[in-house]
């Protein structure tokens, strides 16, 4: 349904070019939902605008995405407004600066129904309604007519889920959707994740940094870093056997609740500065065991099948 | 017999929203943004507070540095009341309790570089040192968080996230403090670094025998740092406890119910 | 053994100092973004050097601005015409004085005014306004207060009133204008330190225990001076203009003295006789200085970007 084949993002900035997403390919079928899991820096926001082509005026873009017949690198302005939230819809970071202060949600929620099915305000208020019982929010009529600020955090960012599957897409893109909620609104909104899913049929795209919340909702897992894939499989697989140091690292620095050791494992090192990121493997800073050819580059970081179905990195695949 | 550092009994702090100076007919309104907080840290001890948003932890650290007002009950440092005291008397427990914030960037003067944001403290209690024993004393406390002596003069800017924090935690140790509040001090750092900057001040403790308040809404970490635990709901104390046997053995509701939220990987 | 303890502890200590980083100021940033702006570094260049103009253009000239020329007198039309031969490089006006002097003398005189008084805004106002926002509650309501009173008082009434009364001179005009100047900037200045009294670090010098005083010194005026210096360039125009408002009323600065808005009002005058320079070249002066400052507050904006604050 979705493919994503060699994409270059570069963005000019006044501190030289920034190469934020190097050969990044992907398929995406239909029903099947990935994460992208990353940090700072590596990419995956970036890949995720690229996709729905919200990126800012500076950025380079090489490569091809292609949806169903479309290239959605190709498309004009026109041809995309109809392709966006209808069949390809994002649930952007903050949900506090994704709503418009000065408009009821009823509004909001309705300017899109009108704006892509024709439907008149009344019809449109009918389904926003529904919509805001299927993403649980319990008093959907005063909801409705409420500004954003009067919603709490995990109300606003439930509006911003029903906001983006109100017109049933067949792609629902989520940034980061939990990282500014607390644990116990995060899990619900995991679990409406998975309703929707089932639901609507919907694909979910999950961009985060938290493996935590990967697990329950997504079968397919990338690890990206840098603006590289450094993993890619099935999310289970990836978790009981990581190949790579990097995914090592990030599922080993999340304190658990049943060890106890007095010193969390860490990735050393900082995030890069993509502005300069390190010559040969771009994984060499902060890999635990870097070797010579890491820092020559002589093997190149491309993805190779290690196991079936589970790609890694061709470079790091070797030191650990 | 470790010595009590901190003692908080009964604090209440509200927010107070009073325009009857200007409009008299409108009635004083009164959030109640803690209730009845009672705990005591002794040192070398961690107490972690932990709640969600608009629990109130936030409050109760500002309450302790004296940024708010305490509507009812002690504040009490080695046994001296410091709640609701004048600047002027606050001034000299100022340099035994400091503060490590939740976002590492937004608590540096973006127009003072690294050297001038931790000698600050040097300089406002200690005004006679001079130049080169301040440099002396930054210098040191850089290498001791981890970040390279010959970037004194960067500005904040220049800096990641993670070193950010490491500033703002070199800057609330310059003076040896007896306690340190740590509010959400890892929240806002990507997870790889959260896991660096937990290991920094574990070290720090060790090293400098300091006494945490830390708060956060991270369960995991703050089981990981603290000795005792305590969730905080709404403003008010909901369970406090030894760590592991909040999490072993949890008595409240509102505790099991974020114990069960922790995605399990 | 030569190598000794100190010396080696001189050596790291040395090494260390070469080391040295140098960091990389907002200000430097700024300047960099504020130099790559063309019109911005055109309008700087064309400030400077009707400054210079100022400073060195009495050397070449050859008329005073008081001497009256008496050959010209007659016939000013066709005699006072600017040449080089007679010495007027911009002509006479009507009068008979060397307008290239005239000129000389107008353009320092509002620049002056201008600065001056944009200065005197930018102290006293950011001053006011920082203490009025950083303490709050009662002391903030009066003494902004005071300024909305001041401010509700008909400016340009009160400012003619103060001439006709006190008598027309420099001075009676920079106190006239320095009343009102830094109102606004006050009030600028205080809205922007309600929003930097907020911000975390300021909690954090509150934290370790810095003096209020210290804390706005250091902490909350640094961080305004972005908008400070943005809004003084718009003020510099702003002062020359009402100057020049009140020069060509006729209760401007007087004779000898003469400034860009008396000229203009004269070469207006005459106008019909012909004598189009009398206007032309104080006009020239006059629009050329305030683009400029323009441009320069619209580059300084552009290069204090606030993402970056």
């Amino acid at each position: 349904m979705l493919n994503v084949k060699n994409l270059f993002i570069s963005f000019k900035t006044p501190e030289g070019i920034v190469k934020a997403v190097n050969d990044v390919s992907f398929d995406l079928k239909k029903n099947e939902s990935l994460a992208i899991v990353g940090e700072s820096g590596s990419g995956k926001t970036q890949l995720a605008f690229s996709i729905l082509g919200l990126l800012d005026k500076n950025a380079e873009v090489f490569g091809h995405i292609n949806y169903k017949n479309y290239n959605l690198l190709s498309l004009k302005e026109k041809e995309f407004n109809k392709i966006r939230s209808k069949k390809i819809s994002i649930i952007f970071q903050d949900p506090m600066t994704s709503l418009n202060p000065y408009m009821k949600i009823k509004k909001q929620l309705n300017e899109i129904l009108m704006n892509h099915n024709g439907v008149t305000n009344d019809q449109a208020t009918k389904e926003s309604l529904r919509i805001l019982d299927a993403v649980k929010i319990k008093d959907a009529k005063t909801t409705i007519n409420s500004y954003p600020h009067e919603l709490s955090g995990g109300m606003r960012q439930r509006v911003m889920i029903a906001m983006s599957i109100i017109c049933k897409p067949e792609i629902i893109i989520a940034d980061e959707p939990t990282t500014s909620l607390d644990v116990t609104v995060q899990s619900q909104i995991m679990d409406l994740f998975n309703d929707i899913k089932k639901e609507f049929n919907s694909s979910i795209i999950l961009i985060t940094h938290n493996m935590g919340i990967v697990q329950n909702v997504c079968s397919k897992l990338m690890v990206m870093y840098g603006g590289k894939i450094m993993e890619f499989g099935e999310t289970n697989e990836i978790f009981s056997k990581p190949l790579h140091p990097y995914t090592k690292g990030l599922l080993e620095t999340v304190p658990k609740i049943d060890d106890n050791y007095q010193i969390l494992k860490t990735i050393k090192g900082n995030p890069i500065n993509m502005t300069n990121p390190p010559s040969g493997c771009i994984f060499r800073t902060r890999c635990p065991k870097p070797t010579q050819e890491c820092k020559d580059g002589s093997t190149l970081n491309s993805l190779i099948e290690k196991e079936p179905k589970h790609w890694v990195d061709q470079c790091c695949v070797n030191c650990h | 017999m470790s010595n009590s550092i901190l003692k908080v009994n009964n604090l209440f702090v509200d927010y107070i929203s009073n325009n009857s100076f200007l409009f008299p007919w409108e009635k004083t309104k009164i959030f109640r943004a803690v209730e009845d907080i009672s705990f005591e840290i002794f040192e070398g001890e961690t107490l972690g507070i932990v709640g969600e948003t608009g629990s109130g932890k936030s409050t109760i650290a500002k309450a302790i540095i004296n940024l708010l007002k305490v509507s009812a009950g002690k504040i009490l440092f080695k046994n001296n009341e410091i709640s609701n005291l004048d600047e002027k008397h606050m001034r000299k427990y100022r340099k035994e309790i400091q503060m490590i914030f939740q976002d590492p960037l937004a608590s540096l003067n973006p127009r003072m570089n690294v050297g001038e944001i931790i000698s600050e403290p040097l300089k406002t209690h200690y005004p006679n040192l001079d130049k080169k024993e301040i440099k002396e004393q930054v210098q040191e406390i850089m290498e001791n968080v981890g970040l390279l002596a010959n970037q004194i003069n960067r500005y904040p800017h220049e800096f990641s996230g993670g070193q950010c924090q490491r500033i703002g935690i070199a800057r609330s140790l310059i003076l040896k403090p007896k306690l340190i509040i740590c509010d959400e001090p890892v929240s806002s750092l990507d997870v790889s670094i959260q896991a660096q900057v937990i290991n920094l001040l574990k070290e720090l403790q060790e090293r400098f025998k300091l006494t945490y308040l830390f708060i956060t809404h991270d369960l995991n970490i703050a089981k990981h740092m603290s000795d005792n635990i305590m969730v905080l709901n709404l403003g008010k104390m909901v369970e406090i406890n030894k760590s592991d046997e909040v999490f072993s053995n949890p008595k409240h509701e509102y505790t099991k119910k974020l114990i069960s939220s922790i995605p399990k990987i | 053994m030569i190598i000794t303890k100190d010396k080696i502890s001189k050596l790291s200590e040395n090494l260390s100092q070469i080391d040295e980083v140098k960091g990389r100021s907002l200000w430097h940033d700024a300047k960099i973004r504020f130099f790559k702006n063309k019109a911005a570094l055109l309008s700087l260049i064309t400030l400077f050097l009707v400054l210079l103009f100022s400073f060195i253009g009495p050397l070449i000239a050859m008329w005073s601005n008081e001497e009256i020329d008496w050959n010209v007198l007659g016939d000013i039309s066709t005699l006072g015409y600017p040449s080089f031969e007679t010495g007027h490089y911009f002509g006479t006006d009507e009068l008979g004085r060397d307008l290239y002097s005239r000129v000389i003398q107008g353009t320092k005189i509002s620049l002056m005014v201008g600065i001056i008084g944009a200065l005197i805004a930018v102290i006293v106002g950011t001053i006011y306004g920082a203490i009025a926002g950083y303490f709050g509650g009662r002391i903030d309501s009066f003494m902004m207060r005071i300024v909305d009173i001041l401010m509700s008082i008909p400016y340009m009434f009160v400012l003619i009133l103060l001439l006709v009364i006190f008598g027309r001179s420099i001075f009676m005009l920079f106190v006239g204008i320095g009343l009102v100047s830094w109102l606004d900037m006050a009030r600028i200045v205080r809205g922007q330190t309600l929003s930097i009294k907020k911000k975390e670090y300021v909690e954090a010098a509150i934290t370790i225990g810095v003096s209020h005083f210290t804390i706005i010194r250091r902490h909350i005026i640094p961080n305004l001076l972005g908008v400070v210096a943005v809004y003084a360039t718009l003020l510099v125009p702003g002062m020359i203009l009402t100057e020049s408002f009140i020069s060509f009323l006729g209760l401007g600065v007087q004779e000898p003295n003469t400034s860009w808005g008396a000229l203009i009002s004269e070469g207006a005058g005459t106008m019909r006789y012909g004598t189009l320079w009398q206007l032309l070249f104080p006009l020239f002066f006059f629009v050329i200085s305030l683009f400029s400052l323009f441009f320069i507050g619209d580059g300084l904006r552009d290069a204090l970007d606030p993402k970056d604050r």
